[in-house]
């Protein structure tokens, strides 16, 4: 069974929501990786995703755009972040760690060099948005036979047919994006949102994980309810812009994941 | 004459059900354009073979666009080269001026047949989004084109022309503020408006089905190409030449000539400044396999493959990847691409301006240089065509500053 798998499992069986955190590699410097992935799991994060930048994020809002360019400019490389998660895995062995990224700078790298090196480095996962389960094919059995996942997405527009093709295909967790648009901090989510994750709940055996939008503790508290967790990527990436160093980011960070830990109960 | 389009489909017999030409194209979306594009592909294959859209299609192209424009022996051109007979294939005389509002009409057709009502498109130089605004503007839809900031200022005019017909145009101001940052935003608002918004795509770009569609509504180019120059020569033209930067003219005028091996296909892309990276457009003479926009094609790209800022002297051609279906084109063998650079195709579009008083668009002017050079080579007993996609007009200020 996946480490990701088995982690689902004990958070269930402790009854506890997962609370998962996206930080672009490389973003605001290369030095800051390792610092701010340590502060989100000290500020309660269970989970974390590190992306890979890509210089035509297309299903990215503002926020992840400008840190995507900044991470580039930083000259981050796919190389330097797979470093990134083994040490992070080796000094968070109980954090799961995802590899996130389009799906270019891998292919450019080799599908299998890009599996087998993950695999080495401990990654536990991956998701890749613009690799829907029709062009997984060069990639999935491999991330499988190496103990890792493929996470795929699920979003309101979903037809029942493919939500079936989604969950034979994808392992791990299924992450349900909670509105039709780009990624980026909202104010309030669609009142449809809640109907759309019912909908998953009944039609998917999978973990649910909440991510597009989610700003604050409260929406972070009322996502978590209707699955397994919530990821949030913008709210933290506009934090660290605002801050004025390393320090002062981290605290602030901090802070705010703690509260939305706290807020998930 | 009538318009078909199910020839060039049988012809070619790509892609595959998959979106797939060979290794090339496919849906590389985020999951939440599935949907969509499985809806555009159903209603485009159910419209593919029925006559009355086919009739519809035909309709428009002969009144409201002017087709079939001329097949125009160069005369001049080809006494002062000296080798092959150089035809030019008229995309210059359609409405609009070029040849993407044949592609414009047919999406824009099945749009309506969709009941949608709000389009969005890109544009680079602005003449897809002219295009768009203008059949929008015609069948009364709401129009909004994404155009890179820094194309505003170069193609202004035709930002003028957009908003005089009701477009809204959006000036990008992320990335590199051109052409694939104006696809990029526009996948952004699909995303955004996925339920009633169509995406127009301007070229044989992103994923399955636009290659194929897009592919499609341009045959007609050569289609008409092929019957006129039977009439004319009364056999098949010895050689074609395109201009590539999407490469949907390009697309369009070799579809149905593919299956004729002894026909032989050049496209040409835009060498810009130089060799360099950064320097030029020439995706398929320097790029390597990568995936953006949706689709498997040659891009140029760093070694971690970040897509590179392109150059080029036209801003039609200044795009970083190109249709997938001409990569399985290169690599089958079946069409040769080369490049011409920004001051080869100054000098074409002087000496078709001199020599047969058409200005080309400087996309075209790309493949104007490349086929004299080609056409000095053959014999005068051959001939050879090149797809006059656009005219210059739009390039005058540009054109001006470089002579």
């Amino acid at each position: 069974m996946s480490f990701i798998r088995q982690f689902f499992g004990n958070m269930r069986k402790a009854n506890q929501k997962v609370l998962s955190i996206y930080l672009p590699a490389g973003y605001p410097t290369s030095e800051a990786t390792l610092p701010l992935l340590d502060t989100l799991v000290e500020a309660g994060a269970d989970m974390i995703e590190l992306g890979i930048p890509f210089s035509d994020p297309l299903a990215d809002g503002p926020t992840i755009q400008r840190a995507s360019q900044q991470a580039i400019a930083n000259g981050t490389t796919l190389l330097q972040s797979l470093n990134f998660l083994r040490l992070f895995r080796t000094k968070h062995p109980q954090v799961p760690a995802l590899l996130m990224g389009y799906a270019n700078p891998f292919f450019r790298f080799g599908w299998d060099r890009l599996v087998d090196m993950a695999a080495a480095a401990d990654v536990s996962g991956f998701i890749i948005p613009d690799l829907p389960p029709e062009e997984c094919e060069p990639i999935l059995s491999r991330i499988h036979s190496s103990g890792m996942d493929l996470i795929f997405l699920a979003t309101p527009n979903t037809p029942p047919e493919r939500l079936r093709l989604i969950n034979a295909k994808g392992r791990g967790f299924l992450y349900a994006v909670s509105l039709t648009g780009v990624t980026g901090a909202r104010k309030n989510l669609p009142p449809e949102t809640k109907a759309f994750l019912q909908r998953l709940r009944r039609e998917s055996s999978h973990p649910i994980m909440v991510g597009f939008g989610i700003s604050t503790p409260q929406l972070a508290a009322q996502m978590a309810k209707e699955g397994n967790g919530v990821i949030i990527g913008s709210a933290v990436i506009d934090l660290i812009e605002n801050s004025p160093d390393l320090p002062a980011a981290r605290k602030t960070v901090f802070e705010f994941v703690s509260q939305v830990k706290k807020a998930m109960g | 004459m009538k318009t078909q389009l199910i020839p060039a489909i049988k012809a070619t017999q790509y892609p595959d059900k998959s979106g797939k030409f060979g290794p090339f194209g496919g849906k590389f979306v985020p999951e939440i354009l599935i949907p969509a594009i499985t809806e555009l592909e159903d209603a485009y294959l159910s419209v593919r073979e029925d006559p009355e859209f086919l009739r519809e299609f035909g309709y428009y192209l002969s009144e409201y666009v002017g087709r079939p424009n001329s097949l125009t022996f160069a005369d001049r051109l080809t006494e002062k080269i000296g080798g092959a007979k150089i035809y030019l294939k008229r995309e210059d005389l359609n409405h609009t001026g070029a040849h993407k509002i044949n592609n414009v009409l047919g999406q824009l057709l099945l749009a309506r047949r969709m009941g949608k009502k709000r389009i969005i498109a890109e544009t680079g130089a602005g003449q897809h989004g002219v295009a768009t605004a203008t059949v929008a503007a015609k069948f009364g839809m709401d129009c909004i084109v994404y155009m890179g900031e820094e194309d505003t200022v170069r193609q202004r005019l035709n930002v003028s022309r957009m908003q005089l017909m009701n477009a809204e145009v959006r000036a990008v101001k992320t990335g590199s503020r051109t052409l694939k940052d104006a696809i990029n935003e526009a996948i952004r608002d699909w995303v955004t408006h996925v339920e009633d918004t169509f995406y127009c795509i301007g070229s044989v770009v992103g994923p399955h089905p636009y290659p194929m569609m897009v592919r499609d509504f341009q045959s007609v180019i050569g289609q008409e190409t092929l019957s006129q120059h039977m009439e004319a020569e009364g056999r098949l033209p010895e050689a074609i030449v395109a201009c590539v930067g999407g490469g949907s003219n390009a697309m369009g005028m070799f579809a149905p000539f593919v299956e004729h091996q002894a026909v032989a296909l050049y496209g040409v892309e835009a060498g810009g400044r130089s060799g360099k990276i950064g320097d030029h457009a020439a995706t398929l003479t320097y790029g390597e396999p990568g995936i953006l926009h949706g689709m498997l094609t040659y891009l140029l790209q760093s070694e971690a493959g970040q897509v590179s800022d392109v150059h080029s002297i036209s801003a039609g051609l200044d795009y970083p990847g190109v249709g997938p279906e001409h990569s399985q084109l290169k690599d089958s063998g079946r069409v040769t691409y080369g490049s011409v650079t920004d001051r080869e195709a100054l000098e074409g579009l002087k000496l078709l301006s001199a020599t047969e008083g058409i200005i080309p668009a400087l996309e075209t002017a790309h493949a104007v240089y490349y086929a004299c050079e080609l056409a000095r080579k053959m014999s005068r007993e051959e001939s050879l065509v090149i797809c006059l996609s656009g005219r210059g007009d739009k390039d005058m200020e540009t054109v001006e500053k470089h002579l």
